[in-house]
């Protein structure tokens, strides 16, 4: 078994530094043929689907037939009563996944590299949510967080605290798909940290402590810029995911009460469910267009940071 | 503070955290799995009085002609082609794209967002398929699940392959390395710790995905083990029971496969730790 | 349209009767064929119920067609197995023969497109003249009935009402006070289960008899865009009821979180009293409580006038031919023997019946549910029932259930409900380009 799980210092040290690699001419190291393979099947099954959807959004579409109705399905979507808190739950449900994923992956990460005890436990079951399907998660926690009988209010009972109707209050219903959602996702935030923090070298930490520097301030001075491409990859991941959840808040909620946890991906899903296929890929190329304003500058700067390290 | 009181101090604080967070919903889980359809129509956290672990154990997998059987086969089947592909795929992809700075790279890059967050369109993927002879086919799901899963795994790789020198690769291109040899002999060996991450998180990722195997492989005949939920979870409306024995049971290749990873990860980590 | 409606249903109304005394055999195609061992597959929903009666007809069928294999296959429930049914569909890969939903959501799967027309099958004289209507699109016939015909209407513990001494409600404030009544005893008067949405909807689409009874007119309206769920002084009636019972406080106290299975439980153990369902929950209950199903007894959701109670009934699904199958006479074979009296005493032998077959000469078995008894008698005569509001008119939105699940949870007014609602079916009436809408 090999040591160098992530490329160290002492990995580079072989290299001449001096030389300059001389290159064959025209004959790069890195080939755009690579991308052949991928781009043929990501092109046939995605790329061309998603355009010829994207047309589709113009009609009125029963899937064997369709009329050309220019933006009408548009016009009808922000008609749409649930979309406007569709919008507001998706931008809280994203804000409240991510943050959370973020700042208790990095936490459990750096717990979990340290020299705790009972390490292995601790990784294999803050990982085993990661392993569960949604469907499964949801039925689970349906029955946990059941407001008279669920073992989540009968727990809180106990140390006497009257616990809310979990999913089927307005005020809760969304907030308590988030925190499962948390739940279920924040061990791969916490495995890709860890990663990140594996690979950052032990001599930054060896040095700092022989400074005399905190955890505290080795911590934030070197795991947290260094740990930085975790972090990008974590954020964007779970914003991502975030905007558009649509499994755990389907398998829990269906967007109920009412449409009180609808976000948009759940109000796209209505539509083609109901049949409404040219307004539901309306609806995609809405949550494709408000996410992408979102990510697109969001990855940009997190992408120029790391450069800029 | 003290290095021991932090290393027993939080571990006993986190080990107590993680049994009221996770063992406790995973206890529950069990627990309900070998109870009796009343018992677990109560859904409290309680000792079963009635142990019916193997009787709960052969409904469920018995159930629709051992459908459960044939969904860990097609499921099995699946999971290791389409993350083998897409380990490979996404790696070359990663690798160029990261490496070799061209206009291009805008385009592809905005392409492989976009995958992250367009919900794929199902009635045109299947003309696609259709066209090319693949629906309704192991090969043509298995193609489905590599275009879905590139993009995040591209995203993975690249974040990580930012990481190693860009030295390396010269060295080797001076030790007179093409580049089909540069990438799998220098680069994939570097990339394993990512590798273990792509595979742990696409395997659980494709094993659990229902969407894409209900609309491009239908029929009980190819079920894959969520199908069987989807299907217990109507069928068996008042069987907790069977229907907790059905998640643990379908959970049990990831679990496996998750400690086998897990351990090369581990290993890895303890060895750095040791140094310091 | 109200008018020709009656004239199906006094059709139907016939055939029930006819089923109560005939004992003429079944007409079925039996004609051997022979040849080659064939399979033909069959989609139907994943129900525990749907299926345990399809694998009967399947196994039935065989016996008496050597020959010609019947594969069950599954799909989903609700939305997602529409979608499963469309997509299939409209990509040529339908299983030989499929069961789905009758009047206006077979219009959403382009029957003249998909469909294999049995206008002029034999087989079709056995289905009662009430049901082809809700299977006919454009001028052809498409499927036969599969299961029972059914009412949206109140299961009640008739035990409860006589330790009560309470009676049967003919009017909607009758029904306002035993209900009190129930709630000063410590029982809980109404049950509401919105943990599975689609139940909230039966105080509005039960109610459906009693806005058809005020207003005959209504459907025809409502389908050209004339008539409105917020506007119709009737119609909103359903709305505003289940607004009322909610704010008085006549529902079990966990009614958000309560499943469909749990009201059932409830209902059957008398913690709670009445509870507005489709009739089908009886043949659930007879699985999970046979000794008690008995205690249950069933009225229509009343209305204004105790005179003009009436019941509103479902059509059952249909089970359908794709054009696209490869098997088409095996097919045919298989609609002729679900359209027959073996037809039916299979799917009776797995798992009972919820109410009278649209099938001619079916009988209902001697141990039909207390409650099913109940319902014969509005359903024989033709003045004391109508079809629910889906197969008379294409228009049905599919937000009803969450508007209803707001409504009764008192998150949004009955009035903006109805509305919201009248908002919701504009899509669907868009969709199929109905005269009136764009």
């Amino acid at each position: 078994m090999t040591l160098n799980t992530a490329p160290t210092p002492t990995a580079v040290r072989p290299v001449p530094q001096a030389a300059h690699p001389k290159r064959r001419k025209g004959k790069s190291p890195y080939p755009y043929w690579f991308y052949l393979p991928a781009a043929v099947i990501y092109t046939a099954l995605f790329l061309v689907p998603t355009v010829v959807s994207f047309f589709f959004s113009l009609t009125r579409w029963n899937l064997s037939e369709f009329t050309f109705i220019g933006l009408d399905n548009f016009v009808q979507l922000f008609q749409e009563p649930a979309l406007i808190k569709g919008l507001t739950n998706t931008f809280i449900y994203g804000l409240v996944t991510s943050v959370l994923k973020v700042v208790l992956g990095m936490l459990l990460a750096v717990l979990l590299t340290s020299q705790i005890i009972a390490r292995g436990y601790l990784r294999s079951v803050m990982f085993f949510p990661v392993l569960l399907s949604s469907i499964g998660v949801g039925i689970v926690f349906t029955a946990l967080m059941d407001p008279r009988n669920g073992m989540i209010n009968e727990g809180l009972a106990a140390i006497g605290i009257q616990g809310p109707a979990w999913l089927t209050d307005p005020a809760w219903a969304l907030i308590s798909v988030a925190l499962v959602d948390v739940w279920k996702g924040v061990g791969l935030a916490t495995v890709i940290y860890i990663a990140g923090i594996v690979s950052i070298p032990q001599e930054y930490f060896e040095a700092a402590k022989m400074d005399g520097a905190s955890s505290f301030k080795s911590f934030f001075n070197i795991t947290l810029p260094l740990a930085r491409p975790a972090t990008a990859t974590v954020i964007i991941l779970s914003l991502i995911g975030g905007l558009r959840s649509f499994d755990l808040i389907w398998a829990m909620t269906k967007g109920g009460p009412g449409f009180t946890s609808d976000v948009i991906a759940s109000v796209i899903y209505k539509q083609y469910q109901a049949g409404f296929y040219g307004l539901s890929t309306a609806g995609n190329v809405v949550l494709f267009v408000i996410v992408t304003a979102i990510i697109l500058p969001l990855s940009m700067f997190l992408n120029r940071k790391e450069v800029e390290q | 503070m003290s290095t021991a009181l932090k290393r027993y101090g939080l571990g006993v604080l986190a080990i107590a955290v993680s049994v009221v967070v996770f063992i406790i919903p995973l206890l529950f889980m069990v627990l309900t799995a070998v109870k009796d359809r009343k018992e677990a129509a109560k859904l409290d956290f309680a000792w079963p009085t009635n142990f019916q672990f193997v009787e709960n154990f052969t409904a469920v997998l018995s159930a629709r002609k051992f459908m459960l059987v044939t969904a860990f086969i097609n499921s099995t089947i699946l999971t290791v082609a389409s993350v083998t592909i897409l380990v490979i795929l996404a790696a070359m992809v990663a690798w160029v794209l990261q490496r070799r700075k061209s206009r291009w790279n805008g385009v592809a890059n905005f392409l492989i967002l976009s995958g992250l967050i367009i919900p794929p369109a199902i009635v045109p993927t299947i003309w696609v398929l259709q066209s090319m002879g693949l629906f309704k086919t192991l090969p043509g799901l298995i193609l489905i699940e590599v275009a879905f899963g590139l993009s995040f795994c591209v995203m993975l790789f690249r974040a990580f392959i930012a990481s190693i020198p860009k030295e390396l690769d010269e060295a080797a291109v001076i030790d007179g390395c093409g580049p089909v040899r540069l990438f799998f002999r220098v680069i994939f060996p570097l990339l394993r710790s990512v590798i273990i991450t792509v595979i742990v998180v696409q395997s659980v990722h494709i094993f659990n995905d229902f969407q894409n195997p209900l609309y491009f492989l239908p029929g009980d005949a190819n079920a894959t083990v969520q199908l069987t939920l989807f299907n217990f979870q109507s069928q068996f409306t008042t069987n907790y029971n069977l229907l907790f024995m059905n998640i643990l049971l379908i959970t049990v290749p990831p679990f496996i496969m998750y400690l086998f990873f897990n351990r090369q990860i581990v290993a890895g980590m303890t060895a750095g730790a040791v140094k310091g | 349209m109200a008018a020709k409606s009656k004239q199906r249903w006094a059709a139907l109304a016939g055939g029930v009767t006819v089923l109560a005394l005939a004992l003429t055999g079944c007409s079925g195609g039996n004609s051997n064929s022979g040849g080659d061992a064939k399979t033909i597959t069959w989609l139907v929903d994943n129900a525990e119920n749907t299926v345990a009666a399809a694998e009967k007809v399947a196994e039935e069928f065989t016996a008496a067609n050597p020959g010609i294999k019947v594969e069950v296959e599954t799909r989903p429930q609700g939305g997602d197995g529409d979608n499963i049914v469309k997509t299939r569909l409209s990509t040529g890969d339908m299983a030989d023969v499929f069961n789905y939903n009758t009047g206006s959501l077979l219009q959403q799967i382009n029957p003249e497109e998909n469909l294999q027309p049995i206008t002029n099958e034999t087989y079709l004289s056995n289905v009662t003249d009430s049901f082809k209507p809700v299977v006919t699109s454009g001028s052809e016939v498409y499927g036969v009935p599969f299961s029972t015909g059914m009412a949206g209407a109140v299961l009640y513990n008739k035990k409860v009402y006589e330790k009560l001494g309470l009676s049967v409600p003919k009017t909607w404030d009758e029904f306002m006070d035993n209900s009190r009544k129930i709630k000063d005893a410590g029982i809980a008067p109404i049950i509401q289960s919105y943990q599975t949405t689609w139940t909230s909807q039966l105080f509005v689409l039960g109610d459906f008899a009693n806005v058809v009874t005020a207003d005959p007119s209504f459907p025809a309206d409502y389908t050209a865009n004339k008539a409105k769920y917020a506007t119709n002084a009737a119609a909103v009636k359903g709305f505003e009821h289940l607004e009322e019972a909610g704010k008085a406080g006549l529902f079990n106290e966990d009614f958000a979180s309560t499943t469909y299975q749990q009201a059932q439980d409830m209902l059957v153990n008398g913690e709670g009293a009445q509870y507005p369902i489709l009739s089908f929950a009886l043949n659930n209950i007879k699985v999970t409580y046979p000794d008690k199903l008995n205690d249950l007894g069933l009225f229509p959701l009343p209305g204004d006038d105790a005179s003009k109670n009436k019941l509103t009934v479902w059509m059952p699904g249909g089970t359908y031919i794709p054009k696209s199958s490869k098997n088409m006479e095996e097919a045919k074979k298989l609609q002729a023997f679900i359209a027959s009296k073996a037809g039916c005493d299979a799917q009776t032998a797995a798992v009972g019946a919820a109410g009278p077959y649209l099938v001619k000469d079916c009988e209902l078995p001697s141990d039909v549910p207390d409650a099913v008894k109940d319902m014969l008698p509005y359903f024989e005569d033709q003045a004391k029932n109508s079809p629910a509001l889906e197969f008379l008119s294409p228009v049905k939105g599919p937000a009803l259930e969450q508007i209803t699940v707001e409504v009764g949870s008192g998150i949004r007014s009955a009035k903006d409900g109805a509305a919201l609602y009248d908002e919701d079916v504009k899509k669907q009436a868009k969709q199929l380009n109905l005269p009136g809408w764009n």
